[in-house]
């Protein structure tokens, strides 16, 4: 029989002390969190940025229908999802999490004795705590970023560690599972990388709901920290139910002619709003982003990204790739921000997007600020439906039309695809994309 | 026994300018037919319609295959039937590759029951026989690694509208303007092509201002348009007579349609 677990409410003084009940950390950690959840309180009371959150409807969100669960759920619950890419590919390591618990972990023994480390971040916590304490919201993501990243600094749990030692390079990739299975609960895992210099690795982290309807919340953030010529993949696919609310912020650090190539894919969720800041901090350092998100029904996705060039002769090139079909909605909103001593900087940002239907809407809306003089950036957006004349030739050629639409859509895709690299990554978006056309027809 | 395309007292309109003013024409497999005729005269407007676009609206008269009329059907049931248009202005595809676009496009011309999902044809014999009509077409191999005429040169364009065709294998063959805006060479390599497949299971209606394609597919009929008719019907030698000497006799030998293009061309620039 399964006992009732705890609720912990994630808006109140007294949820937020039961909270630290269940957690027997470190005191800097609680002393963090303590101020994190302060500040929650105080930001509560202030306007979000209104540049981020102005084009963002929050009056449906109540924070206080969530709550944490203080117990790990059944252990086996993971096989519950439907995931996308677990069973597609042969991985180095391995962790997976349910309901903000880590349910399972693994990682060759060979990557063990080269120093990787590759767990929950809950276990980092104890076995590798100086670490976790140099990095985690130090740099990259802050707490007092907003009242998001506050909430999140006070109540995360779980998440996946990710530390590779210098000049190590891991083949295989990494994968990581973030699960929700219960109703109404919230998940507030963190995702920490630390590549030391000349380190490489590749790292796959998708999201899942285990049924169709029950409702959620992911209140994440995920840090990127990528050293001097340090290479690192990160792919982050979020497939959860459509009744989930998905709130992250996501920075990746960039330091001398350091590598870090990020897609995120967004196909889930009821609303989703990602604020993703890519630093350029070393000269030589690039970021490639590749963004894949497909809206339908009702679903809003919306998208805060940031290209900041920090340092010379940096590169970062980002391109985003959305369809909206039925009432559903796709916010976008991306700037370019060019330090003054980042001169010889190459920076592009393109956003294109596809709208199937009269009642889907994309705002698109992207931005420069540039303070140095000797810099090339590039940046636009396009907006438009598929063409009914390429409909017609495709008919032509006896391809019916739901089926020219499919191929349609999969083609304008298609130009984000060939810039991944993993071939799993590719092939697990193109059917994720196929699967979501074939609903309501 | 040969199939015939029949189009009998064809009325077309493009909103409510009416185009077509009762076009008959009898295609039958293993024949080439060249349609000529001035700008304007509705040429593309027949190739269209006879396609089915739906901006080109039938009004009156009938298109039919071997006695089944077609009107009512779509393109892309039309090209299931084996009728193919070689458009003058092909459109972009960008990222759909010509391989994936053409399997997907022969399962469903060679299988016209297949529905979307079902399976296609086998990989292995479909890429043979891509590789193949290309080499018989001087058409290098990674044109079926490219995205459906993304960054193609016009000349690109036409030939990849020839690749379709041979691929296809339809039974009636329409060719808009395949040869126009084409440098000698190209046209050349587009005629060749063309003549390479007609053959005794394909009926080819050739539409065209210049006389290069038809050197190398020597029309078994020739038709002049006019103001949405066809007025005059001969052999290769009509077509030969129009390019000497274009449409100036014809016009005197047909006023009255010569009197409604003129009417036409002044309501368009109005």
């Amino acid at each position: 029989m399964q006992t009732a677990m705890p609720h912990i409410s994630m808006t109140t003084l007294d949820g937020f002390e039961s909270f630290l009940e269940t957690r027997h950390e470190p005191d800097w950690l609680t002393q963090r969190r303590r101020d994190a959840f302060a500040l929650y309180q105080s930001l509560c009371e202030v306007e979000l940025e209104p540049e981020e959150y102005r084009r963002i409807d929050l009056r449906l969100f109540r924070p206080d229908s969530y709550h944490l669960v203080s117990q790990q759920p059944e252990s086996g619950q993971a096989s519950r999802f439907s995931t996308l890419m677990e069973h597609r590919g042969e991985f180095g390591g391995s962790v997976a999490h349910t309901d903000g618990h880590p349910v399972k972990s693994h990682l060759e023994p060979e990557l063990l004795e080269q120093g990787v480390i590759c767990c929950d971040l809950g276990e980092a916590v104890c076995k590798h705590e100086e670490l976790v304490k140099e990095y985690l919201m130090t740099r990259a993501v802050l707490p007092d970023a907003d009242r998001f990243a506050a909430w999140h600094a006070a109540f995360w749990t779980g998440g996946l560690f990710l530390y590779v030692p210098r000049h190590t390079s891991i083949e295989k990739p990494l994968h990581s599972l973030i699960g929700l299975a219960t109703a109404k609960v919230a998940d507030c895992s963190h995702t920490l990388v630390v590549l030391e210099e000349g380190a490489e690795a590749t790292l796959l982290e998708e999201t899942a709901s285990a049924n169709e309807k029950d409702a959620g919340l992911h209140v994440g953030a995920v840090e990127l920290i990528v050293a001097s010529e340090a290479k690192l993949r990160y792919v982050q696919l979020q497939n959860w139910n459509e009744s989930v609310f998905h709130f992250a912020h996501q920075c990746g650090r960039v330091q001398r002619d350091g590598s870090l190539q990020w897609t995120v894919g967004s196909l889930g969720s009821k609303f989703s709003h990602i604020h993703q800041d890519v630093m350029l901090d070393g000269k030589g350092a690039e970021a490639q982003v590749n963004g894949v998100a497909f809206a339908t029904g009702r679903q809003k996705l919306s998208f805060y990204t940031s290209q900041w060039h920090k340092a010379a002769h940096t590169h970062s090139d980002l391109l985003y790739k959305e369809v909206v079909r039925d009432r559903s909605r796709m916010i976008w909103r991306g700037i370019i921000d060019v330090a003054a001593e980042a001169q010889k900087t190459d920076s592009y940002q393109r956003n294109d997007s596809l709208i199937l239907s009269n009642d889907a809407r994309v705002d698109a809306i992207p931005g420069l600020k540039i303070e140095a003089d000797d810099v090339r950036c590039t940046h636009g957006a396009t907006a438009g439906q598929v063409d009914e004349e390429q409909i017609l030739y495709c008919m032509s050629r006896g391809i019916s039309r739901d089926e020219a639409m499919h191929m349609i859509v999969n083609g304008f895709f298609q130009q984000v695809f060939d810039r991944i690299p993993v071939e799993i990554v590719r092939e697990t978006l193109s059917q994720s994309v196929q699967t979501k056309l074939g609903f309501n027809n | 026994m040969s199939l015939k395309l029949k189009i009998e007292n064809l009325h077309v309109r493009v909103g409510e300018t009416p185009i077509l003013k009762g076009v008959n024409l009898e295609i039958a497999q293993g024949e080439i037919h060249a349609l000529m005729g001035p700008n304007g005269s509705g040429k593309s407007t027949l190739a269209y319609a006879l396609m089915g676009h739906p901006k080109y609206e039938i009004t009156e008269g009938t298109i039919s295959i071997d006695g089944t009329n077609i009107n009512d059907l779509d393109p892309c049931e039309r090209a299931r039937l084996g009728m193919f248009l070689a458009f003058q202005y092909p459109v972009t595809i960008p990222g759909v590759k010509v391989a994936d676009f053409l399997r997907l496009a022969v399962s469903n011309v060679r299988h016209p029951e297949r529905k979307e999902g079902e399976s296609l044809i086998s990989m292995r014999e479909f890429r043979t026989e891509l590789r193949e009509t290309m080499k018989q077409l001087n058409m290098d191999a990674e044109f079926a690694r490219r995205y459906l005429n993304d960054g193609f040169s016009g000349g690109e364009k036409k030939r990849m509208e020839i690749l379709q065709l041979a691929m296809l294998k339809p039974k009636f063959a329409l060719l808009d303007e395949t040869d126009s805006g084409l440098d000698s060479d190209a046209v050349r390599v587009v005629s060749e092509g063309l003549a390479k497949l007609s053959g005794p299971e394909m009926g080819v209606l050739i539409i065209t201002h210049h006389e290069r394609l038809l050197e190398y597919n020597k029309p078994d009929f020739t038709h002049v348009m006019l103001a949405g008719k066809i007025v005059e019907t001969g052999d290769a030698s009509l077509a030969h007579e129009l390019h000497a000497h274009g449409y100036a006799e014809v016009r005197k030998r047909h006023p009255e349609e010569a009197a409604q293009e003129e009417e036409q061309q002044q309501e368009a620039t109005v």
